[in-house]
């Protein structure tokens, strides 16, 4: 374990907490992912894994606890100023949901340089049909998502996650919908090309296909409540301690 | 990727709005410019017709029908003066210049105004061809009379009584056409211009002996006088001593025009309301096109703030498209509006009526654009306003 804490902090949680209407609807204690490691955080549905990706991505404040990223302090980034969570989200962060999260009056490829226009980076066009041709998307650059089916939508919605070379990938339920063989597909190739942009990989998931590929970084019980402890993936106590208690892959 | 690609995209994926809401516009904008570029057209040629006639004397009657006749001939004048009026003007010290017409006869529906050589220099008219009368029944014509009745130097034509067409001819007594003018634009592209003996000699029968002809001769008329004032003062003194004689009548042509555009006025601020109307409507349909825009994109407008993009941001790319199809609405209306008067201006010409062109540009055309484009800005403010609103959450549907 010495030798992961030398590494840079992937994710690190401290004593997080969510309300909702005066309800608890998310709390986790600890949690420590290493920088580049790919783990899943798994639960049944309503237990609050999105509550917990929406806060990591910054769509959320973080109410109560401390909630790094990279070193990042999220909870001192939105004090910074709306706009500061906007462009951490935006450059730093690529989320990957259940529906392809992508803008239905664009093509493939302005999909992704809007993606960069939005983020108010430099709008690559080389970068964006370099990364499409890695995903076997060249073909398709200039058709509409819904003229694509279903697992090509989710590799365009993949290639646009990645194309701002996020830090952190997100993906909520990206084996939703999906049967066997398309769902292996997405997650070999949402586990390469994290590795491969050197990006901490988070799956949330309740499908047993996803805990058969990802160490369990975070196991939740139902209705937002404490995570098991004792499940193997909850983090070590320590504030802000960035310890990954699982050897790395 | 750019903001106005961005703005393109949504445009395009909803055609029928965006051609409805433009169009709407289009329309409205066009009426508006129609009904300013005629009637500031049609306003423009009174005035110059008008141009340097400062009281026309006449028979009493109708001042505004005097003007009409005298000045527009669009009427029939109201009587006729004694021919010692015009001198009688013309020895008043108030009195620049006077120029007599006398009115009656016409050439196939074409006036024949009895008339001094002053006339033409009155209208800025040129010949084209020809000379200027010098004798009793030689004739000048303008460029449209010439144009329609092939009337040329040389050429012989009877004049009919009446000022409509199909009245009883002047057999006796033919005219010659010795000159042609060039086209003015004016009135008087429309007239045949001979010399007051002219009319005289076609009315009066042949005299039988000298005593005869000096009676014809004291009893001579002529329609009406335009005058022009020396001084200021005239317009204060002159008008009103007129009006006291017991024939006379003297009327403004700037007072009488401006009583006429009144007059009309009503139809034509009408019509602008109208096109006002159509404006707002329009501006409606940007309010109605964003608003549906807003709940169809809900998730997408959320996606972008996902994206990186600023509630700021979001407002401004949906009032950017509200004034995007505002603005193609106003350059389209614009263009229709000017294709139409140009459009009804060379069927008018080919019929011999109104010039009209639709290349005329009047700046007030810019205050409606922009009041326009105001419009449509304001329509989308709660759209945009309710847009960068759109909360984070909206983009990932709670699992």
């Amino acid at each position: 374990m010495s030798g992961v804490q030398a590494v840079a902090p992937g994710v690190a949680i401290d004593a997080l907490r969510v309300e909702r209407g005066g309800r608890t609807v998310l709390s986790v204690p600890s949690l420590a992912v290493g920088a580049g490691a790919q783990r899943a955080i798994v639960g049944p549905s309503g237990c609050g894994k999105t509550t917990l990706l929406s806060v990591l991505a910054g769509l959320l404040p973080v109410p109560e606890g401390r909630v790094t990223v990279g070193g990042t302090d999220l909870g001192a980034l939105a004090r910074e100023g709306a706009r500061a969570l906007d462009l951490y989200r935006a450059r730093r962060v690529g989320l990957v949901a259940q529906q392809p999260l992508l803008l239905g009056v664009l093509d493939v490829l302005d999909n992704l340089l809007a993606a960069q226009h939005l983020a108010g980076l430099r709008v690559d066009r080389g970068a964006a049909r370099a990364l499409l041709a890695r995903l076997d998307l060249g073909s398709l650059e200039r058709r509409r998502p819904r003229e694509l089916s279903r697992g090509q939508q989710q590799r365009v919605a993949l290639a646009r996650a990645l194309v701002n070379r996020p830090t952190l990938i997100l993906a909520d339920e990206p084996t939703a919908n999906l049967d066997d063989a398309n769902a292996e597909q997405a997650l070999a190739l949402l586990a390469e090309r994290a590795r491969e942009a050197g990006a901490t990989l988070l799956v949330a998931t309740h499908d047993a296909r996803v805990r058969a590929r990802f160490e369990v970084a975070l196991a939740m019980s139902p209705a937002g409540g404490a995570p098991g402890v004792g499940v193997p993936g909850v983090g070590a106590p320590g504030a802000g301690a960035p310890a990954d208690p699982e050897p790395r892959r | 990727m750019s903001t106005p690609r961005l703005l393109l995209a949504y445009l395009r994926a909803r055609p029928l709005t965006t051609l409805l809401t433009v169009l709407l516009v289009a329309l409205g904008l066009a009426t508006v410019v129609v009904v300013t570029l005629v009637t500031r057209q049609a306003e423009a040629r009174l005035v110059r017709d008008a141009a340097g006639v400062d009281l026309v004397v006449g028979a009493k009657g109708s001042p505004l029908q005097l003007v009409l006749a005298g000045v527009w001939h669009l009427d029939v004048p109201p009587g006729n003066v004694p021919l010692e009026s015009l001198a009688a003007l013309r020895a008043n010290r108030l009195v620049a210049s006077a120029i007599p017409l006398s009115l009656g006869d016409s050439f196939r529906g074409f006036r024949i105004v009895g008339t001094e050589p002053g006339y033409l220099a009155l209208h800025g008219a040129t010949l084209a061809r020809g000379r200027v009368f010098e004798a009793p029944m030689q004739a000048v014509v303008g460029a449209r009379v010439a144009a329609e009745t092939g009337l040329g130097p040389g050429a012989r034509f009877v004049g009919t009584h009446g000022l409509a067409p199909g009245g009883p001819e002047h057999g006796d007594a033919p005219y010659e056409v010795v000159g042609v003018l060039a086209p003015t634009g004016g009135v008087v592209d429309r007239l045949v211009l001979t010399p007051l003996e002219s009319i005289w000699l076609t009315h009066e029968g042949e005299p039988s002996d000298e005593a005869e002809r000096r009676i014809l001769e004291a009893e001579r008329e002529i329609t009406l006088v335009l005058v022009r004032y020396a001084s200021p003062i005239a317009a204060a003194t002159l008008p009103r001593a007129i009006n006291a004689s017991e024939r006379l009548q003297a009327a403004s042509p700037a007072f009488e025009s401006a009583r006429l555009l009144r007059l009309v006025g009503v139809g034509v601020d009408g019509l602008r309301a109208f096109g006002a109307l159509v404006l707002a409507i329009a501006a409606l349909s940007v309010f109605v096109a964003l608003f549906q825009a807003l709940s169809d994109r809900r998730r997408e407008l959320a996606l972008m703030r996902l994206l990186g993009a600023s509630p700021a941001r979001l407002f401004g790319l949906l009032l950017a498209e509200g004034l995007a199809l505002t603005a193609i609405g106003v350059v389209l209306g614009l263009a229709i509006g000017h294709g139409a008067v140009e459009a009804a201006g060379r069927w008018l010409a080919l019929r011999g009526e109104w010039t009209l062109t639709g290349l005329d540009f009047d700046t007030i055309e810019w205050a409606y654009a922009a009041g326009a484009l105001a419009l449509g800005g304001v329509a989308a403010l709660v759209p945009a306003w309710l847009a960068a609103r759109t909360p984070l959450a909206a983009a990932l549907p709670d699992a």
